[in-house]
């Protein structure tokens, strides 16, 4: 059996210097696999990889089994709409109010009707509990209600697979937690994710696993319970024990 | 007379009656000194100029009243033509500056023809004086005596000032379009927008936004620029004034034409500053985007 998604060998380098080196990784449906690593470590990279932002200089990674998002000649909008990326700087579209942000590609890219588009978006605004925002600019939104638009836009296209780049690495500590709620109802919800973070408790919650990545490789992984209680490898305890503290 | 002041963490503005008051008066005091130092001044330059032994030649060659009234309701017909060109030249510039700005913008292999020409056109057309492209194209093209080629220096003229606005416009474009941050245009694509939707829905709108003060200053040039046709011949109001000038030896009508332009750009100066000051509010006012 195949799963959603499998990365096998990939390398990727920014002017020669190797940011991933031949890493794998195997996602599950249903699965939320959580990266964790310092800053360096090849996470976002990897995840820039796997939605097609970044093209990869060797290795594979295929989607469900068909689509091969690492073959240049793909159709990189169609791998966009069924994996759905949400970034460290939100990055809303600030000339659009939030409804429009999240109809938006709905209506371009899959043609979904303005009515029935805007419909689904309020339902997903009343899901996080932005239903009041729907009209405002995204220069009237907190950190944490920005982020969680953010999700809802990318929510918005139906993906199969959801990425999470350090989503809350640029708030303020006290909105970090409802925007780990917006996940974990997302992981509830059984939408299949891989996360990039540097929230340990949180990873230990709700991750079905743990990856460690170090120097571009998936240096030790497993449930969260092995990974944080017995890590195997000393670079890995190392890693925890600092930021653990 | 003593004033309470409310409980501190009270729900209101509170203002010292005493430090507003201060501030009221020193705020007119200044605003009575500066009216006084402008009016002085003034009335020292007035009588300065006006006492020197060459001042009533000068007065009589460029500010003689009854050439003004006579020459202005002239002027003011020919003027129209001068408006007209702007607003046939100025719809035409924006478009066609556009499209440039974006053909520049454009990396697929296939469109390098494209771009080499856009980038050729700009190079050339932002080195080359503007009345030079007025005089080829003006005396250069008709004199070709080509079928179904209109002869109108109206024509030539302004399609000149669209050739040669184009290329700054464009420039002004590209500017805005690089002014987006790379993180737009990737998050767009993430969505699944393609290229062509993600110019059109996300980068363009905020470009566009963002180059309007530098837009609307190329736009008040364009208006004084139009005055650059009178060279090939049609009357519009230089040539207007050129005429008057010469027949009476007098230059009043050239005054009167530099009031009838400077009528028409000091409200647009004043709405693009009005413009340039309310984004830069905005800018200060946004914080998360």
């Amino acid at each position: 059996m195949s799963s959603l998604l499998d990365v096998t060998g990939v390398w990727k380098s920014f002017e020669e210097q190797p940011v991933l080196r031949g890493i794998d990784l195997r996602v599950d449906a249903h699965q939320a696999v959580v990266l964790i690593g310092a800053s360096g470590s090849g996470k976002s990279t990897l995840l820039r990889c796997i939605n097609g932002l970044e093209a990869v200089d060797a290795g594979r990674i295929v989607l469900d089994g068909e689509v091969e998002v690492s073959d240049p000649r793909v159709d990189l909008d169609q791998v966009r709409r069924r994996v759905g990326i949400v970034f460290q700087s939100y990055n809303l579209f600030p000339h659009m109010t939030v409804l429009d942000n999240i109809t938006l590609a709905p209506r371009k890219v899959s043609r979904v009707p303005a009515d029935q588009a805007r419909q689904e978006a309020l339902v997903l605004l009343e899901r996080f509990g932005l239903e009041a925002k729907a009209g405002d600019y995204p220069d009237r939104l907190s950190g944490g209600q920005a982020q969680r638009v953010a999700i809802v836009r990318a929510l918005a296209m139906q993906p199969e697979l959801m990425l999470f780049d350090e989503i809350t690495s640029a708030l303020d500590p006290l909105l970090v937690g409802e925007v780990l709620e917006a996940v974990r109802e997302l992981t509830s919800g059984g939408l299949t994710i891989v996360m990039a973070t540097h929230e340990m408790a949180f990873a230990r919650d709700v991750a079905d696993r743990v990856c460690f990545l170090r120097d571009g490789i998936v240096w030790e992984e497993g449930p969260p319970e092995a990974v944080f209680n017995e890590p195997q490898r000393p670079e890995t305890r190392e890693f925890l024990a600092r930021v653990l503290t | 007379m003593t004033i309470t002041p409310p409980a501190p963490g009270a729900p209101v503005a509170y203002h010292d009656p005493v430090r507003q008051a201060l501030v009221r008066r020193t705020a007119r005091r200044n605003a009575l000194v500066g009216m006084a130092s402008l009016v002085g001044f003034t009335v020292v330059v007035v009588l300065l100029v006006t006492r020197t032994t060459g001042w009533p030649i000068v007065q009589e060659t460029f500010f003689n009243g009854q050439q003004f009234v006579e020459s202005f309701p002239g002027l003011l017909d020919a003027f129209m033509l001068n408006v007209t060109i702007f607003l046939i030249a100025e719809p035409l510039i924006l478009v066609f500056s556009l499209v440039i700005a974006l053909v520049r913008t454009l990396r697929a292999p296939i469109f390098l023809p494209l771009r080499v020409i856009a980038t050729i056109y700009v190079d050339v057309f932002r080195g080359v004086p503007t009345i030079l492209v007025i005089f080829l194209l003006g005396f250069g093209v008709p004199a070709l005596q080509l079928q179904g080629v209109p002869s109108d220096p109206v024509f030539w003229g302004t399609a000149a000032l669209v050739l040669s606005y184009s290329a700054y416009v464009a420039e002004v474009f590209r500017a805005g379009i690089g002014s987006v941050h790379p993180s737009q245009r990737m998050a767009a694509r993430s969505l699944g927008l393609s290229v062509g939707q993600t110019n059109r829905y996300v980068v363009l709108p905020q470009a566009i936004r963002n180059v309007v003060p530098p837009l609307l200053n190329d736009f008040i040039s364009l208006q004084k620029d139009t005055a650059l046709v009178a060279v090939l011949g049609p009357i519009e109001v230089l040539r207007q004034a050129q005429i008057d000038a010469s027949s009476t030896f007098n230059y009043t009508p050239y005054v009167a034409a530099a009031l009838i332009f400077i009528a028409l750009t000091i409200p647009m100066t004043r709405f693009a500053d009005w413009v340039q000051a309310r984004m830069a509010r905005r800018q200060r006012a946004g914080g998360v985007a």
